[in-house]
């Protein structure tokens, strides 16, 4: 057993283990915490395969970006989730016959679904030898799949845009700063020097 | 036999790493020092001068008095994850300094991803201030926190623009790789700090809001929310937040210094400058960016929060994704571009 398999199993174990406690613990921001868990050790296989710029980019997106956004939610949302419990049972027959219809066809689905040999050369590039993967990845990105790239783009940018536009009102009534205004009072303007009498006042 | 080959390795490792940490922690207890001797000269005051000659030895007496103190944990805490923040914060501060290239080679790991590694573990420091923050059940460390959450993720995307500029002109993530790629006959005037001369400035003033420090210290502002997130801590957890947040500066530091200044290199590239060891010129200069970093504490008074979410994401954002495809553009149309010629 070498110091790879060593790791390769510690990670998935703790992976397992903090998977599970995701859905199994009772407080939703230990629930999150499992779950930056889990990225991590996503990221430590990761790195066990060879592939260290996904393992990096995982980290710094998913654990850096997003968890911090789940985090701050459940965190900003007083959720009571032993409300969300007792309709459980109740729910249970229907939820339960839909997970196992999706289930079932996923099974029938996947079972049928054969990779063909040839394919396997045109979708698995394998890293140029001599080249780093952040390099061999770029090459494809940019090159090969430059299309697709860019209009993943594009549709995370519709995406954006969708969300500010759903979220922005401009309310009527509110004070709000003008930077610009700020900035161009000039001292002869917004000051005003006065020779104050003793006793007098202004 | 094959087996055990890799102890060899690992202790080799360990021991590095244990070196690194011991002289990394005392040269940040003199970080610590000069943080407080530079702000009280120029406030005209004396700063600490009792422990020690010249108060040298204050912030080994401050470290005494945090351990001995007793760890106060609050009673409505969550005590886990109020425990876990410092761990936390103090382990991913020092993680990053796993690839640091102190010298040519002097890496405890050399991975060909450096760039995104310490950018991945800065981009996670924000949720030690999140678990202290919420954990201690309070509502000065809980704003601070959401607060600080914002303000860290909105710096970072110009940081990583700001890198990937640096990235494009060395053609690598390689921290020591992107320092040869300064090494020039030109000395100083080669290293990037010239041609992205934008971006430096864009860097450091990111880099003063990434780690906390005045003039973006909104997260422990102490004013308006006392002490921020550490209003609960005591003692040693307090002191680990501390520690981590003086390592992550120097971080910063470090990182300044590879990615602009030349890391390692000698200024001028000739001879009793070239014989000088590579490490001395990095401590030289993680030192020199320290010193602005205090002046700026110094002389800078502190952003309303509405200004610094300005900053970051109306100035700094634009003119450093400008700034990412006009050096791409140069770079394609001139071929300077280290990585494409292979």
């Amino acid at each position: 057993m070498n110091v790879a398999t060593l790791f390769f199993y510690l990670f998935s174990t703790v992976m397992i283990a903090s998977a599970f406690m995701v859905i199994s613990s009772r407080n939703p921001v230990h629930s999150v915490l499992f779950l930056i868990l889990a990225f991590f050790n996503a990221a430590g296989l990761f790195l066990l395969l060879g592939a260290e710029f996904l393992a990096m980019i995982l980290v710094v997106v998913y654990v850096g970006a997003v968890a911090v956004l789940f985090l701050f939610v459940v965190m900003m949302l007083d959720v009571d989730f032993a409300e969300f419990k007792q309709g459980f049972l109740q729910y249970l027959p229907i939820g339960g016959t839909i997970g196992g219809i999706v289930l079932a066809e996923l099974v029938l689905v996947l079972g049928a679904w054969s990779i063909g040999p040839g394919s396997i050369a045109s979708v698995t590039t394998p890293t140029p030898p001599g080249m780093t993967n952040t390099l061999a990845l770029g090459r494809v990105l940019y090159t090969q799949y430059v299309y697709l790239f860019q209009a993943s783009g594009l549709i995370l940018l519709t995406a954006m845009i969708g969300a500010i536009v759903l979220t922005l009102r401009h309310k009527v009534g509110v004070k709000r700063q003008n930077v610009e205004v700020q900035n161009a009072r000039t001292p002869a303007e917004a000051v005003e020097i006065r020779k104050v009498a003793s006793r007098q006042g202004v | 036999m094959t087996q055990i080959a890799w102890i060899g390795p690992l202790l080799l490792t360990l021991l590095k790493s244990v070196a690194l940490l011991v002289i990394l922690l005392i040269y940040i207890a003199y970080i610590l020092y000069a943080d407080r001797k530079i702000w009280a000269a120029v406030q005209l005051r004396r700063g600490p001068n009792v422990v020690g000659p010249w108060g040298l030895f204050q912030s080994f007496a401050d470290m005494l008095k945090f351990v001995f103190k007793e760890p106060v944990v609050p009673d409505g805490a969550n005590k886990g994850v109020f425990l876990l923040a410092p761990f936390v914060m103090g382990v991913l501060s020092l993680a990053a300094w796993a690839v640091i290239p102190v010298s040519d080679g002097w890496a405890i790991a050399d991975l060909n991803v450096g760039v995104l590694y310490i950018f991945a573990i800065s981009s996670l420091s924000v949720y030690g201030i999140i678990m202290g923050g919420w954990a201690s059940n309070s509502k000065y460390p809980f704003l601070s926190a959401l607060r600080s959450a914002a303000q860290m993720i909105s710096y970072e995307v110009s940081i990583g623009f700001v890198i990937i500029t640096v990235l494009l002109c060395a053609g690598t993530l390689n921290l020591g790789d992107i320092v040869k790629a300064q090494d020039t006959r030109y000395g100083l005037l080669g290293w990037y700090w010239l041609p992205l001369f934008p971006m430096f400035v864009i860097f450091f003033i990111s880099a003063l809001a990434e780690t906390n420090r005045p003039p973006f210290d909104l997260v422990e502002a102490e004013s308006e929310l006392v002490a921020g997130f550490m209003v609960e801590y005591s003692s040693t957890p307090y002191m680990l937040f501390m520690l981590a947040e003086y390592v992550a500066i120097i971080t910063m530091c470090a990182l300044t210094t590879i990615l602009f200044l030349g890391g390692w290199l000698s200024p001028l590239p000739y001879w009793p400058f070239v014989a000088i060891p590579g490490a001395v010129w990095f401590i030289l200069k993680v030192s020199g960016v320290f010193f602005m970093f205090a002046m700026v504490k110094a002389f800078v008074p502190r952003y309303r929060y509405d200004q610094l979410m300005r900053l970051g994401w109306k100035v700094f954002l634009p003119i450093s994704l400008v700034m990412v495809f006009l050096v791409a553009g140069v770079l394609e149309l001139t071929g300077w571009g280290a990585g494409m010629a292979q």
